[in-house]
């Protein structure tokens, strides 16, 4: 019995649900009973982070500073004066480039007198008419891909302005002009200092770990205090959450590298400095600016997010559309921010698979064609805006189509969403109606009616079974800091969502890769989808499915369900693919049938890899439910943007966060070293 | 081209340790020298060199030859230092290795020394040309200057009309010719090559070996070879060290080791030789004999099979001569031709 047990993983696993359930029943609901709730013993820990934030504001390090105004020194504390340099350093940048989009001179403002700028009214700085910034798109796209590549940019670019979003759109571009290559000098440092040094890498792994699981929301509090509100601030958030994936990357990148190349350079005598930059960075290139991308794709994603703390741009009025319910233009609005992914995303992964060509035997004019065609055109359209401004009365079409005055199909979508919800809402309806009387609501109750203890051992029993001792322990510490905490409920409530959303989106995922994995045709089709939806940013999303559900937990699940089907359907294909070939001739050798080859030889050997999917899974979904407190759930997501409104809000936010951050991790610990097993069982690496 | 005696050898190597793995310096202190594999192994220790000692002279070809794992590579980079070996001396040109700093180093390599890599090892983002320049540029050679010391590199390896072309654009034999180019151009030396052709197909490999014949015959450089193919170090080699463990088996000329394999382990890789094709008559002639009738004179250096012929339907005894000055230096019986051959 005892010896079956030790062998048999089913058994450990059934007698794990055994004891789980007898505690689950036996402990009586009484919120003395200290195996009923913890102890909040870490109540206090939001606080203390106010505090250090608080010291190190007003009263850390304080230096004499001359006031000019009042003539006197005024005590500054150190730090604050770094944040608030940093602030205006970043805003002059998103400002500059933003002058150059949209016009204006603040930025010349700084260096010269202000009374100078008053003094002469007729000093402005013309923004490039949006002719010429379509034209701009188009030859990037051709510089970098061809043709194809081009109309895309140009019609997108087009889109924008012809709809009227120009204005918001370039303030979105110029925030994401300014703060993505800021993340990227920081993550290439960092990653090739990681690279040089085991210790730095190890010490930046579990940091990178905490800010990529880490919701959103809860960078924005402690940014505003510190920062202050504005776009600045936005975009310091938006690059405390984008710079993780480039120093993942840059490591990657550079230690793929094979040893023979950085020995070639060795022995052609680089020094130091010439090995990393002649050598390691243009070999890894690919990799860094794969990196690239995913810098710029969380970006985006911070766009709407950002705008709670001030950024301005598509983003803020994405916000107030769809705080106000105004769904027609939210979804314009939402499709200028998908074109702005899609084509960003394009180019960068177009650069990244660039290749260098051979140019010195080109002439000058070869070389530099699309920048002289960009001067021309840049020269042409001015030209022509300048007389759009004699031909038009007021709004000159020919140099920027003012906010809203351009065409719009907000209007139709609007009636068409009426339309759906007279013709549908008693389905609709019903069926929300059902899904949350009978699914939803007796899943929140039976997750909020489990004892911790139970909760404690199904964690730790799991953690035992995968990965003995230490997996227990690890898991077992980080749920223990949740559990210490107010916020214990809240955590359960974000569970069961996120356990909701995770089992639906995994069942759909594996049945649709499966399927789709079956020949290269539909692989290929159904990767594509995959790609082109991961390209969205996570609350574009919320649009459609508020549409259909109103303000409801079935929405927020529904958008999960959708954001979080996609990696699982990607790596079930990608796992199913990778089976070798003479595996598949070995299989029909033996005359297997399609679906033998499918459950014995497919799935045993892809499943690790799909359970990566599912790892990505989870953390997709718990993201889009922590979201979701964008338009209202009752679970940690709402603490946290209730938390936005309050003065000592940060404490909060961060510890929250970092709930959110160490559910995810103590469910990645689980599912990898799982799959890290299972694949050293099965011999793939 | 041996030369023992009266010159000093440009790499020499006194009981060159490495092994892998923490505290390997202790426990190397510990074992006085007599380094036993396994139980370094239990100790979380590998051994990747074990007692290595050579020397290798002006012009001479040294190929080492092992199996994977043997330590070969690994004892080339000790050499190079690419990795630091764990203990003993190694002397460039009498000067010792371990005891320069990095700067010193950076020197040594940028003007004596040139490697070539199992997997070319190119830089992907450079064409032909700017691979080979790559080396020069590093030492801060004009542009110019170079790209035409590394344009003449190209022709010498004959790869003139694709110095344009990036390495993707190349097949296996064409990059590697570029490797060797680049490891020329700054005119080491010596020449280090880590199984250059291994990751080519046969009949390129034997067609980049005679090109490679053909370099030496011209540049005459130090060289130490690095392979696993036993056919290809005989062919190539002036010395060779077989290697097995990270234990020189036996260092001597590919002849000797024909002849007189020195453990059961070379012994299982000379079994099989073709030796007709491998040996020389100097390997096999007897003292001269003052009397010797017979008219049929042979070269010490000729291979047996070339000469076979002629000496197998010769009856008596014949002179060998040494090339150089015709002098006799000795006397070949046909008998013993044939026992070398087909006795064992």
């Amino acid at each position: 019995m005892i010896n079956n047990l030790k062998n048999s993983r089913p058994m450990q696993f059934g007698l794990l649900i055994l004891v789980f359930l007898f505690f689950y029943f036996i402990i009586p609901h009484s919120e003395n009973n200290y195996l009923w709730r913890f102890p909040p013993l870490f109540k206090g820990f939001p606080l203390f982070i106010n505090n250090l934030i608080y010291n190190a504001l007003y009263e850390w390090f304080p230096l004499k500073v001359w006031d000019p105004v009042f003539e006197m020194y005024e005590d500054k504390p150190i730090f604050r004066e770094v944040t608030r340099a940093i602030s205006r350093g970043v805003l002059f940048l998103i400002v500059f480039i933003r002058e150059i989009f949209l016009g204006g001179a603040q930025t010349i403002g700084v260096f010269v007198d202000g009374s100078w700028m008053s003094a002469n009214k007729w000093f402005t700085w013309p923004a490039l008419p949006w002719t010429v910034v379509v034209a701009g798109f188009m030859l990037i796209g051709m510089q970098l891909q061809g043709i194809r590549l081009a109309l895309l940019a140009g019609i997108g670019a087009f889109y924008l302005s012809f709809f009227g979003q120009w204005q918001p759109s370039m303030q979105t571009l110029s925030f994401v002009l300014i703060t993505a290559p800021i993340c990227f000098i920081f993550g290439l440092s960092l990653g090739i200092w990681g690279y040089l040094n085991n210790k730095v890498e190890n010490a930046l792994q579990p940091i990178l770990n905490i800010a990529q699981t880490m919701p959103h929301f809860s960078f924005l509090v402690p940014v505003m205090i510190l920062f202050g509100i504005g776009d600045h601030a936005g975009a310091i958030a938006t690059i405390i959450f984008a710079t993780p994936p480039m120093v993942r990357l840059t490591i990657l990148g550079l230690k793929k590298i094979s040893p023979e190349v950085v020995e070639s350079g060795l022995m052609s005598g680089c020094n130091k400095f010439q090995l990393l930059f002649k050598v390691l960075i243009p070999t890894a290139r690919t990799d860094i600016l794969i990196g690239v991308n995913q810098v710029i794709m969380q970006c985006l994603a911070m766009t709407v997010i950002a705008s709670f703390i001030g950024a301005k741009g598509l983003g803020f009025n994405l916000k107030l559309a769809l705080n106000s319910l105004k769904i027609g233009k939210a979804a314009e609005i939402g499709i200028c921010i998908v074109i702005i992914a899609v084509v960003l995303d394009k180019f960068s992964l177009a650069w990244a698979n660039k290749q260098k060509n051979y140019f010195a035997n080109l002439n000058f004019f070869q070389r530099n064609k699309n920048l002289i065609y960009f001067v021309v055109i840049l020269i042409i359209g001015s030209v022509f805006a300048y007389l759009g401004s004699l031909y038009f009365n007021n709004i000159n079409y020919l140099y920027l189509i003012p906010y809203e005055k351009g065409f719009s199909i907000s209007p139709l979508i609007d009636s068409a969403v009426d339309w759906v919800w007279e013709t549908f809402f008693y389905y609709l309806n019903s069926f929300n109606i059902f899904l949350i009387t009978n699914v939803l609501v007796p899943m929140k109750n039976a997750y909020l009616g489990m004892p911790v203890i139970s909760t404690f051992i199904l964690v730790m029993g799991v953690g035992y079974i995968i990965g003995g001792i230490r997996s227990a322990v690890i898991v077992g510490l980080l749920i223990l800091f949740i559990a210490l905490s107010e916020y214990w409920d809240r955590a359960l409530i974000t569970a069961y969502m996120a356990t909701f959303a995770v089992l639906i989106s995994a069942v759909i995922g594996l049945v649709v890769g499966s399927i789709c994995a079956q020949n290269s045709k539909s692989t290929k089709f159904m990767l594509f989808i995959c790609d082109f939806f991961q390209t969205f940013p996570s609350f574009v999303y919320l649009i459609p499915v508020i549409l259909l559900f109103g303000i409801t937990d079935t929405s927020v699940l529904l958008a999960a369900i959708v954001y979080a089907t996609i990696p699982a359907t990607r790596y079930t294909i990608e796992g199913l693919r990778s089976v070798p070939l003479s595996l598949h001739e070995a299989g029909s050798m033996s005359g297997v049938s399609r679906l033998q080859r499918w459950t014995n030889i497919e799935i045993p050997l892809a499943f690790p890899h799909i359970m990566l999917g599912i790892n990505q899974t989870v953390i997709f979904s718990l993201f889009m439910v922590i979201l979701g407190a964008l338009i209202g759930t009752e679970d940690l997501g709402q603490v946290i943007m209730g938390a936005l409104s309050r003065s000592d809000g940060a404490g909060v936010a961060l510890t929250l966060g970092i709930f959110v951050s160490f559910m995810c991790l103590a469910v990645d610990h689980l599912i990898r070293t799982w799959a890290d097993r299972q694949k050293k069982l099965l011999g793939i690496e | 081209m041996q030369n023992a005696n009266n010159s000093k050898p440009v790499i020499k190597c006194e009981s060159v340790y490495k092994i892998f793995g923490p505290n390997a310096k202790k426990l190397l202190d510990d074992s006085n020298g007599k380094v036993d594999a396994k139980a370094f192994q239990e100790a979380g220790c590998i051994v990747g060199v074990n007692n290595a000692s050579l020397e290798v002279y002006k012009g001479e070809m040294l190929v080492v030859m092992g199996l994977s794992g043997s330590g070969k590579s690994t004892l080339l980079r000790c050499i190079s230092r690419l990795t630091e070996s764990t203990s003993g001396k190694i002397y460039i040109d009498g000067e010792d290795l371990n005891a320069m700093n990095s700067k010193e180093l950076i020197e040594l390599r940028r003007n004596k020394m040139g490697m070539v890599f199992q997997n070319f090892a190119l830089l992907p983002h450079k064409t032909v040309l700017e691979n080979i320049a790559f080396p020069l540029q590093v030492k801060g050679m004009a542009t110019k200057e170079s790209v035409n010391k590394a344009m003449e590199m190209v022709e010498l390896v004959g790869l003139k009309g694709r110095e344009n072309y990036f390495p993707r654009e190349l097949s296996g034999g064409q990059q590697q010719r570029v490797g060797i180019a680049r490891s020329l151009a700054v005119e080491p030396d010596i020449w280090f090559l880590d199984e250059p052709f291994s990751a080519l197909d046969p009949l390129i490999r034997k067609e980049m070996q005679d090109e490679f014949l053909r370099l030496q015959g011209v540049l005459n450089k130090t060289i130490m070879f690095i392979t696993h193919d036993f056919d290809e170090a005989l062919r190539l080699a002036d010395r060779i060290a077989i290697m097995k463990d990270g234990i020189i088996e036996q260092l001597d000329t590919p002849d000797n080791i024909v002849l007189n394999p020195a453990t059961d382990y070379v012994k299982k890789f000379t079994k099989d030789v073709p030796r007709e094709k491998i040996l020389k008559i100097e390997s096999i002639m007897d003292p001269p004999d003052g009397n010797n009738s017979n008219s049929l004179k042979i070269s010490k250096d000729a291979i047996i099979q070339t000469v076979a012929e002629s000496i197998l339907n010769s009856k008596e005894p014949i002179s060998v001569i040494d090339p150089k000055n015709n002098q006799v230096v000795g006397t070949l019986y046909p008998s013993k031709v044939i026992k070398v051959l087909f006795g064992h």
